[in-house]
């Protein structure tokens, strides 16, 4: 176990470490400068400009100093945004976002696994039908339309909930349901499959034929065995909010870290798009590197081998 | 004698693709499914002929109409006849969405087979740095892409093939690992059968079927990619436009003019859904293990 750990955090360090590299030197491989655009600015303000950002320092140093920066959370100052630096857009941003997340990975969780579990009990049947119909709309319609729609249809034109902006519960519901929409259906079917192919298993009948109770075997035996994959789907599945938020915070104007991106993106502030690009990686990393070891944990295959390993 | 041939004669024997395409033939999603796919593609064809219009041709008079006998889809906020603008859009949709696939079935499984043959340091050099690659959330990649080089149909399919192949490398891969321990591999291997011979006649024409199932899901993925970065202003350039654009520009006039968000947002949600129907059918058709 400690050495899997071990093994496993060295491969998130050594993979943050490339993505920090990759991202800082893709960012000065672009031609010109961020202040080639605005046109005909004098020489001294340009040069003062320079000196500001450091860009004037040879690229190895600039690297250096960035990556010695990273390790203490500081991100240098944005190009844009005069005066703001990178760390502190994030440490506003992050939170609205975070919220936002959190609220879509739950409501994903809970419906998909109820929805995909519910079919494959009722298998054939109307209930394992009508999810599976669902379950297909859902993955086949993109997250940015998705929240246009509901947008429209329940903030303009029943006037049942904000159509925009951050503060209340209400104004997060129709975008959690749009960012947690694609991954709920992508869960529910796993959840399906997974399950239709435990309850053909032979311990199940065992269980059964020794008379435990509905409950405990779906409890026990189906669900603990059933729900490994939704655990390894944990990673995509973050992922998928984590970019999903890029338009849907666009499109509900929400004041989140995801906004911020598509912001640094139209602005070309490199700054801050190389910043939230390695605070991202580093998330997703993370919670992929934590997937991994709940993994382990919950695997009944690993730990019977570890009893008898033990015995 | 001749008889007994006859009574013996066995039945006809159904190859492994013979048998899993008339699985797919009862499928009624799939049949469904092939039918959209096949008239989408002939309007995409077809579509931007069948009116008097140009894609790029503006009626700065004729803007914002709602859907007529003229105007089959009403025109966008320069005038533009949207129905011959959708069936344009269509053609760089599935085109960028076939060509990104394409190009990350050649790289995935070139590079899956390679790691799954060699085995041992070789593959595990090889997934590492895949894992690596693919640890970084893959929109954000392709952002990242398309913000370093400057815009343009290229750019797109470079941007979604960056990291795109690496799911097929990856089932390729574990594919070939399961496979190349197989019987008939270690026959033809001590036949003295030479590597390539190997790996193209036995392994991967074997691997065939979860190739192309998981070729049918990355379609609809490319196509979703590329309406994400459209949609993030990222995408093609006007006057060209693809689905994403479209709806893009849809957006901003949703209050008043609906209908031009509503047809791209359509076409985009019914091909990854005809795109989706035929991939969970192809994948239950090659593997009856999970069939319902």
């Amino acid at each position: 176990m400690f050495k899997y750990v071990v093994k496993k955090f060295i491969l998130l360090v050594v993979s943050l470490y490339i993505v920090i590299t990759a991202t800082f030197f893709l960012m000065h491989l672009i031609p010109g400068d961020p202040f080639t655009e605005e046109e005909a600015i004098p020489q001294e303000i340009l040069r003062a400009l320079y000196h500001h950002f450091h860009l004037e320092e040879p690229l190895p140093v600039q690297y250096w100093n960035y990556l010695k920066g990273v390790m203490v959370g500081n991100f240098g100052p944005s190009f844009k945004y005069q005066g703001r630096m990178v760390s502190d857009i994030i440490r506003e941003g992050f939170p609205v976002s975070c919220t936002l997340g959190l609220e879509a990975l739950f409501l994903a969780l809970a419906v998909g696994i109820t929805c995909g579990a519910v079919a494959a009990l009722k298998r054939t049947k109307w209930e394992d039908s009508l999810t599976m119909i669902g379950a297909i709309l859902g993955i086949s319609v993109p997250s940015f339309l998705l929240a246009t729609f509901l947008q429209y249809i329940f903030a303009m034109k029943l006037d049942l909930l904000p159509v925009a902006r951050w503060g209340s519960f209400q104004h997060t519901i129709l975008p959690a349901i749009a960012l947690a929409a694609m991954p709920t259906a992508f869960i529910a079917r796993l959840t399906r499959s997974s399950m239709v192919e435990v309850l053909q298993q032979d311990y199940i009948l065992t269980a059964k034929s020794k008379g435990l109770s509905t409950l405990r075997i779906l409890w026990k035996h189906i669900l603990r065995n059933a729900l490994l994959p939704v655990v390894t789907y944990l990673g995509p599945l973050i992922a998928s909010i984590l970019t999903g938020s890029f338009v849907v915070e666009k499109i509900f104007g929400i004041p989140g870290l995801g906004q911020w991106f598509v912001l640094s993106v139209t602005n070309r502030d490199y700054m801050l798009i190389m910043a939230i690009t390695i605070f991202y990686s580093f998330i997703l990393m993370f919670s992929v590197f934590s997937v991994d070891i709940l993994y382990f944990i919950l695997d009944p295959r690993i730990k019977l081998w570890k009893r008898s390993n033990n015995s | 004698m001749e008889e007994i041939e006859q009574l013996v004669e066995a039945p006809e024997g159904v190859s492994y693709f013979r048998d899993s395409w008339l699985r797919l033939k009862q499928n009624k999603a799939v049949v469904v499914g092939l039918w959209v796919l096949g008239l989408l593609g002939f309007l995409a064809v077809v579509g931007p002929w069948l009116r008097p219009y140009t894609y790029y041709e503006t009626h700065l008079p004729l803007k914002n109409l709602s859907p007529s006998w003229e105007f089959w889809f009403g025109t966008d906020e320069l005038g533009r006849d949207m129905f011959t603008r959708v069936w344009w859009g269509a053609r760089i949709s599935l085109f960028v969405g076939l060509t990104a696939t394409f190009i990350d079935v050649v790289i995935g499984v070139i590079y899956g087979a390679a790691a799954g043959w060699f085995g041992g340091k070789v593959d595990e050099a090889m997934m590492r740095a895949a894992d690596i690659l693919y640890s970084i959330p893959y929109l954000l990649v392709v952002i990242l892409f398309m913000v370093v080089i400057s815009p343009g149909l290229v750019s797109i399919l470079l941007a979604l093939t960056f990291t795109g192949w690496i799911a097929m490398a990856r089932m390729v891969r574990g594919q070939i690992l399961q496979l190349k321990e197989l019987d008939y591999a270690q026959a033809a291997r001590a036949l003295g059968a030479s590597s390539t011979r190997i790996l193209f006649r036995h392994l991967l024409p074997n691997a065939m079927g979860p190739i192309i199932t998981t070729m049918t899901f990355t379609v609809p993925t490319a196509i979703f990619a590329e309406a994400f970065l459209s949609f993030l202003g990222l995408g093609v350039q006007a006057p060209i436009a693809s689905w994403g654009t479209m709806a893009s520009d849809g957006l901003a006039a949703l209050t008043y003019y609906p209908w031009r968000l509503f047809f791209p947002a359509f076409f985009i949600c019914l091909t990854m859904l005809a795109f989706n129907l035929v991939g969970d059918g192809l994948r239950d058709a090659f593997d009856p293990r999970l069939r319902t």
